[in-house]
């Protein structure tokens, strides 16, 4: 069990390159996002976003001839070393996707099946989780009178913060959100964007979006990735008004504010 | 439609008459002369006269036999084989080909020679002799493929988002497997079953070698015993004035046949109903 | 799908699947060698004196075991059977996409649903019963390379309809209305366009049926005649592979059960090459 008490760890990306069997998704990429600060990846597609989020969870594990070099370190540990536990680290580490991917089971299995296999069996700690987890998304007062009802029956809204749900159930530190609001409209998109804001502080948050008003309504701090030579990499990082203001990087500038269509 | 375009389609179309006269004559015929002979007592009772009397009631329990031994082993194998196929081999890799020619070779293999090795394999070399247990191995062994395809396609229709979701929570593979995959699969995987069931069900000439003849009443899988398939046949050739038995036989075969189809049918319109809910 | 690499939470359970499902898979992959394998030796002892089996004489009890009128057999009666199902199927599909009445076309495709799924000796019987009888008024004695030909095209047609019209359909979906804007009617289109877009895709389907017909043995075996002979018209009796193998399994011993094997492995070499020739050809289309 994680001590709550403890201040969420920072995460620091140094010189990460992802490659695929055929092409280089990222390369040389680096970037620092401090202790509970939400940290927005933004840069138009095919620039490795979702490559750069995927290595910090050790997904890319998943995909066959996929090669990640560099250094990914959360509280000085560096997670693509050989020896370190993924299931460990993805319970540390959670993850939301841009499609809600909710299980077919009903609301509360998603959460406790999880939870199961992570080695919770007590009832009382189970259903105690589960609630918080609920809440904490703003749902338990939406869904508590019908835990057993199919998740794939909520609403798009409804079922992401789920997903949120059942990554914070497990009690992570770090959480990685690809795109979380791309694929709601724009109520239910409002409703997980507070949400977002209401975990910084308790989390360190890694998120790729698209949308740069977004960014900059939410994040501390903002990276700008950028396809180079057929392959992507961070043109600039820093404080979110910071680049949004002041020409930094010509490039990165005139991305932001809308130069670039 | 111009003149030539309507009679071209009327001589397509009679054509497609033609064509469906014979299986339809086929289908008068043992509905005809099938039904004469068809009675309750006909399903239940032994047969009598080298089968021209009596009935065929230890052949449908024979081949209940057969089939339930055929489905008890191809299901864990099938299984078993599609899930790594599924979950441990790479659509390009060259495991996956080797995997699929061994398969589809398996899938061509004629029905007369498994029953040359059922027979050499079971029946001699395992000293089963002529026995249902034999034919329901034999059986097996030869709807393996058919099943294996059928079931890995379900699990690769399997939506991918919740391998990702099940791999970001860190769920254990055994895990995702009893509580998603199979579950989701399920639909498929007994469809899968079903039409290899409906194949084993109108296998004759490897339970020929395999199984037997016999027409009593089976004591235990090592008995011999015969199928309603072979039934037909026997009756047919071997005996003379078989003629009704042999058609109401084929028509409680085929009865048999199309409640099958009709269930693959069923759980296919489920299984479409349910991946457009979502 | 995925490859998991990593250790788990469950780690037993996770490596206990794993090999489970790798030993299953290794057996069923593995059948097709066990066969040949069983076959091989079987048929060993024969094929080490290769007394005469390609000669067309067929006289077990005095040591005669040629395979050559029953393969000519097979082969005649599989072939009759591809002449005749693989025009009538593309016909048939055709008539069912571009000219029948939907509410004659929805019931016919039914039926071709049902008459796949008739059994082979179902199939057998009615050609027993009727067809051959039917065939000996017309020319003596009924059961005959004709009559097995028949059987066979019946059991081989449905699949190929199915075929023809699933391929013919995409065809149809790219190519038929530009073509037909441009003014050209539509059996023009029908046969210079749509069918020769949809041959290399119905190509492998028909090889797989002509493997099919080579492999059936009841249906053939109650319907053509079982006298080994090269036939000298399509009226005379002959006996295939299959059928010689189902008739003389049970009483065959020594090298006469030995040239069973043989005729079986040799079968099953040919299912084989059409299968793999199936497959090259489906796979670069």
């Amino acid at each position: 069990m994680i001590n709550s008490e403890t201040s969420p760890p920072a995460l620091s990306i140094q010189s990460l390159s992802v490659r695929y069997a055929n092409h280089t998704a990222l390369q040389d990429a680096s970037l620092e996002v401090a202790s509970g600060e939400l940290m927005a990846v933004v840069g138009p597609s095919g620039c490795g976003k979702s490559s750069m989020l995927s290595a910090v969870n050790r997904m890319t594990d998943l995909i066959p001839g996929a090669r990640v070099s560099g250094s990914v370190l959360i509280d000085d540990k560096d997670v693509l070393a050989g020896k370190m536990d993924v299931q460990q680290l993805r319970r540390q580490v959670g993850m939301v996707f841009q499609q809600p991917n909710p299980f077919p089971l009903s609301i509360a299995e998603n959460i406790l099946f999880a939870l199961r296999e992570h080695g919770v069996r007590n009832k009382a700690d189970l259903e105690q989780r589960m609630e918080q987890a609920l809440t904490s998304t703003g749902l338990w007062d939406e869904v508590k009178d019908r835990l057993q009802a199919p998740a794939l029956g909520l609403s798009g809204g409804q079922q992401q913060r789920l997903c949120f749900a059942r990554a914070l159930a497990l009690q992570p530190r770090v959480l990685l959100l690809d795109e979380p609001c791309s694929a709601l409209d724009p109520i239910a998109s409002a409703t997980v964007e507070r949400l977002i804001a209401s975990l910084k502080g308790r989390y360190t948050l890694l998120m790729v979006t698209h949308n740069l008003a977004q960014a900059r309504r939410l994040a501390d701090h903002l990276s700008v990735c950028w396809v180079r030579d057929g392959c992507g990499c961070v043109l600039d990082s820093g404080p979110t008004l910071d680049l949004f203001e002041n020409e930094r990087h010509p490039l990165a500038y005139q991305y932001l504010n809308g130069v670039l269509c | 439609m111009s003149n030539s375009e309507l009679w071209r389609g009327r001589a397509l179309g009679l054509l497609a008459l033609l064509v469906m006269v014979a299986p339809l004559s086929l289908l008068i015929s043992v509905f005809g002369e099938g039904l004469q002979s068809l009675s309750w007592s006909f399903l239940i009772d032994e047969p009598l006269q080298a089968g021209r009397a009596g009935g065929i009631g230890p052949i449908i329990l024979s081949t209940a036999l057969v089939l339930l031994i055929c489905m008890s082993l191809a299901l864990p194998l099938g299984l078993g084989a599609a899930l790594f196929l599924a979950q441990e081999v790479r659509p390009d890799s060259r495991l996956n080909l080797l995997l699929q020619w061994a398969l589809d070779g398996l899938g061509a293999v004629p029905s007369v020679v498994f029953g040359l090795f059922g027979y050499r394999v079971f029946v001699v070399e395992f000293g089963w002799g002529y026995s249902l247990l034999a034919g329901g191995c034999t059986l097996a062994c030869m709807i393996l493929p058919l099943f294996i395809r059928g079931t890995e396609q379900a699990l690769r229709d399997c939506p991918n988002s919740y391998n990702q979701a099940a791999a970001g929570l860190a769920i254990s593979r055994f895990g995702y497997l009893r509580r998603i995959l199979l579950p989701v699969a399920a639909p498929g995987i007994a469809g899968a079953l079903v039409l290899s069931a409906g194949r084993a069900l109108a296998e004759t000439a490897v339970l020929l070698f395999t199984a037997g003849y016999v027409m009593r009443w089976p004591e235990s899988v090592f008995d011999s015993g015969r199928t309603l398939a072979v039934h037909i046949y026997d009756l047919a050739m071997n005996v003379s004035g078989g003629g009704p038995s042999s058609s109401a036989t084929a028509l409680v075969l085929l009865s048999f046949a199309m409640a099958i189809q009709l269930l693959a049918w069923r759980i296919g319109k489920k299984t479409f109903s349910r991946e457009t809910k979502k | 799908m995925s490859l998991n690499t990593t250790s788990s939470l469950q780690p037993s359970a996770d490596r206990l699947l794993r090999s489970a499902s790798l030993l299953c898979a290794l057996i069923a992959a593995s059948l097709l060698l066990w066969i040949l394998l069983f076959l091989t030796q079987a048929s060993w002892p024969l094929l080490q004196k290769p007394a005469g089996l390609m000669s067309a004489n067929w006289h077990p009890s005095s040591g005669e075991f040629g395979l050559q009128a029953m393969l000519g057999a097979s082969l005649l009666s599989s072939l009759l059977a591809l002449l005749l199902a693989v025009p009538a199927g593309l016909l048939v599909s055709l008539w069912m996409i571009f000219y029948a009445p939907a509410y004659l076309a929805r019931p016919y495709s039914a039926m071709i649903g049902l008459m796949a799924s008739i059994p082979s000796v179902v199939y057998g019987l009615w050609g027993l019963v009727v067809l051959v009888p039917l065939l000996n008024q017309w020319v003596p004695p009924g059961a005959s390379v004709l009559a097995a030909g028949l059987v066979l095209a019946l059991m081989i047609l449905p699949l190929l309809v199915v075929q023809a019209d699933t391929t013919l359909r995409v065809a149809a979906n790219r190519h038929l209305a530009p073509a037909l804007s441009l003014g050209v009617s539509q059996w023009s289109v029908i046969r210079r366009v749509l069918i020769p877009a949809s041959w290399p895709r119905l190509w492998p389907s028909i090889l797989l049926q002509l493997g099919r017909a080579l492999g059936e043995t009841m249906a053939v075996m109650m319907v053509a005649g079982n006298v080994v002979q090269w036939p000298m018209t399509p009226f005379e009796p002959v006996r295939t592979l299959t059928a010689n193998i189902a008739l003389e399994m049970s009483y065959a011993t020594g090298s006469h059960l030995e040239a069973l094997y043989v005729s079986g492995l040799l079968l099953l070499i040919l299912a084989l090459l059409l299968m793999g020739l199936a497959r090259i050809y489906g796979s670069r289309t």
